[in-house]
């Protein structure tokens, strides 16, 4: 099974959240000084889910990834966890792309790339937690869209795919070429082996630029918007936590419990 | 297309009864409406819907839309995109309203891509801007270390999911008149080839966690499955719900269904115990709402300490079974 992950750089979404800065004047999150910034942790999960049907079933792996800069780090580190192929999309025109010009770019890209039997995405990017981009790749290529994939299985020649719900599952059967969205709930991704991280950093990475895609310019960068940033802030919380104390934890914990009570919680 | 733009909410019904969670956004949908002085619509797709249509107006929508068809859980989620779609097609709306549920964040994105609209997933707060008209959309990002509001910059369609919890339920009032009208669903589903097998509602033991007074939820410090047993025993005893983080989540220490947060479930109890749980923002999405926070963890650093009500410095550990024999007591 051929299979394209779409993979995104963003600032490390781990860091305590007294280390998150950002600028109002110019709208902009502020990259935590000294913490390079990762694969999107659902993205890698994505690779993961890839990389276990690839375990399976066998086939290739391509990674894609815009990024203007044409850093290739995250390719590399999917590469470097199994992936097969990795290419970068950079050009100057696709800067301050939205999600529907960002799915353009990939959806070019993916018809590029051309045979796979299905394209995976993460459920969102954890920087703008926005959730679109899988789906609006599936809608511009007119390809079967299951949301939320935890798993993926082969059944009689088209793919089984368990979607979670809230409060459950379900199960859908999709003809290939198909589009997923993949859940946290693939759990943890594979570390990158010696030899993988080794194997990686001596594959060529292509950087493919506008012209490579037959991108539509009318749908890329800045100008192709559909809304504008007005405001980004930092919430600001005003709660004010009385910690219970005590000799020795157990004392703190039976007064914890008394003052539930007073209070008529319990 | 009709002459004057509306609102239109696609709701949710459950059991032939429109959801809370829809109620919310029918709060939200009124608002947007006296700000527009459009009317407000409501879709409802599923059978037996009639009662849920006749109580939406008395909820607050001048017209309800009802498609006689499959009901969501029944459905693949491509159907439903068609079926709205046409009606959209049909109905021109200014603002398409979700609720960030299982069917509105699957959906909203596609509907969107296909209506060749504007889209905003998860918002908290709409507002209409007065002197541009255009709809303000107020949605944390960055896991909620961050709040952006965006402005619509098209005249094309706003599609909008609204997270839960955001807006009180509307009421019924009595007096209210609407319109009823029947959709026939003329939608060309040849294009559609993917097919729902099966859908499985785990039966959550005990309370439903939207519904609980009284949420115990246990985090990345818990450690394992093993750990669990204090926390299940702390929510018996406290005749409350048991609730997970994501890491005891995605390490399949806990069913996923418990999970509490941006990727899981919203709460707003009365009391929410969190233990071990760092508090990442992520998390504290999901609890927020909640009365009053305890955090129980030995990391006096720990964020959820700036989140909580009340707190204690220790080991889970050393804490719980002291706190579960003190409630036995206490509730004797």
């Amino acid at each position: 099974m051929d299979i394209i992950v779409c993979v995104k750089k963003i600032p490390d979404p781990e860091i305590p959240p007294a280390k998150f800065k950002l600028d109002m004047e110019s709208k902009r999150v502020i990259p935590p000084e000294g913490i390079p910034p990762v694969i999107n942790p659902y993205d890698e999960q994505a690779v993961e889910l890839a990389l276990r049907l690839k375990d399976k079933y066998g086939g290739k792996i391509t990674v894609l990834t815009i990024d203007n800069d044409a850093d290739t780090s995250i390719v590399k580190h999917a590469l470097a966890m199994g992936a097969d192929e990795g290419i970068v999309l950079a050009d100057k025109a696709f800067e301050g792309s939205d999600s529907f010009s960002t799915s353009h770019i990939l959806s070019q890209a993916i018809q590029k790339v051309g045979n796979f039997d299905l394209v995976l995405c993460g459920r969102q990017a954890a920087d703008w937690d926005e959730g679109l981009v899988g789906a609006i790749i599936a809608e511009n290529l007119s390809l079967p869209l299951v949301t939320l994939a935890e798993a993926v299985d082969v059944v009689d020649g088209k793919l089984k795919v368990k979607r979670v719900t809230l409060d459950g599952y379900q199960i859908f059967a999709v003809p290939t070429p198909a589009v997923a969205t993949v859940s946290n709930e693939v759990g943890q991704p594979r570390l990158p082996s010696g030899w993988g991280i080794i194997s990686a950093s001596r594959k060529q990475i292509p950087i493919w630029k506008a012209g490579d895609l037959d991108a539509d310019p009318s749908q890329i960068g800045a100008k192709a918007v559909r809304r504008r940033l007005v405001k980004l802030f930092i919430p600001v919380r005003e709660k004010k936590c009385e910690i219970i104390e005590g000799e020795t934890t157990a004392e703190a914990s039976v007064k914890l419990a008394e003052r539930l009570r007073k209070a008529g919680v319990i | 297309m009709s002459d004057k733009k509306e609102v239109l909410i696609c709701g949710e019904v459950k059991g032939e009864k429109i959801t809370t969670i829809t109620k919310e956004l029918m709060t939200t949908g009124r608002k947007l409406c006296i700000d527009l002085n459009q009317p407000l619509s409501l879709l409802l797709i599923g059978q037996n819907i009639q009662e849920a249509a006749n109580e939406a107006i008395l909820l607050g929508a001048d017209k309800v839309y009802t498609a006689e068809g499959a009901s969501w859980v029944e459905s693949f989620p491509e159907h439903y995109v068609s079926i709205i779609a046409d009606i959209c097609n049909q109905t021109g709306p200014s603002i398409i309203l979700f609720s960030q549920t299982d069917m509105g964040r699957d959906i909203a994105p596609r509907l969107a891509a296909r209506l060749g609209a504007g889209v905003c997933l998860d918002c908290i707060e709409l507002a209409i801007d007065p002197d541009t008209k255009s709809l303000l959309q107020t949605k944390p990002v960055y896991g909620g270390n961050a709040m952006a509001v965006w402005a619509s910059t098209n005249n094309k369609p706003q599609v909008i999911t609204m997270r839960p919890r955001t807006a009180a339920q509307a009421e019924p009032d009595t007096s209210r008149k609407g319109e009823i009208v029947p959709v026939a669903l003329d939608v060309n589903n040849s294009m559609i080839k993917g097919k729902l097998l099966e859908t499985l509602q785990e039966d959550v033991k005990g309370i439903r966690l939207e519904e609980a007074k009284v949420i115990i939820t246990g985090g990345g410090g818990i450690g394992g499955k093993e750990g669990f047993q204090l926390i299940k025993e702390l929510a018996q005893i406290l005749g409350g719900a048991v609730g997970i983080s994501r890491v005891p989540c995605d390490e399949g220490w806990m069913p996923a269904g418990h999970e509490i947060g941006q990727t899981g479930h919203m709460v707003s109890p009365d009391l929410y115990i969190a233990v071990g749980i760092s508090g990442a923002p992520q998390h504290l999405a999901g609890c927020s709402g909640s009365k009053c926070i305890i955090a129980i963890n030995k990391d006096p650093e720990a964020h959820i300490f700036k989140e909580a009500d009340f707190g204690i410095v220790g080991y889970y550990r050393e804490v719980l079974p002291v706190l579960i024999e003190k409630c036995r007591n206490l509730l004797a």
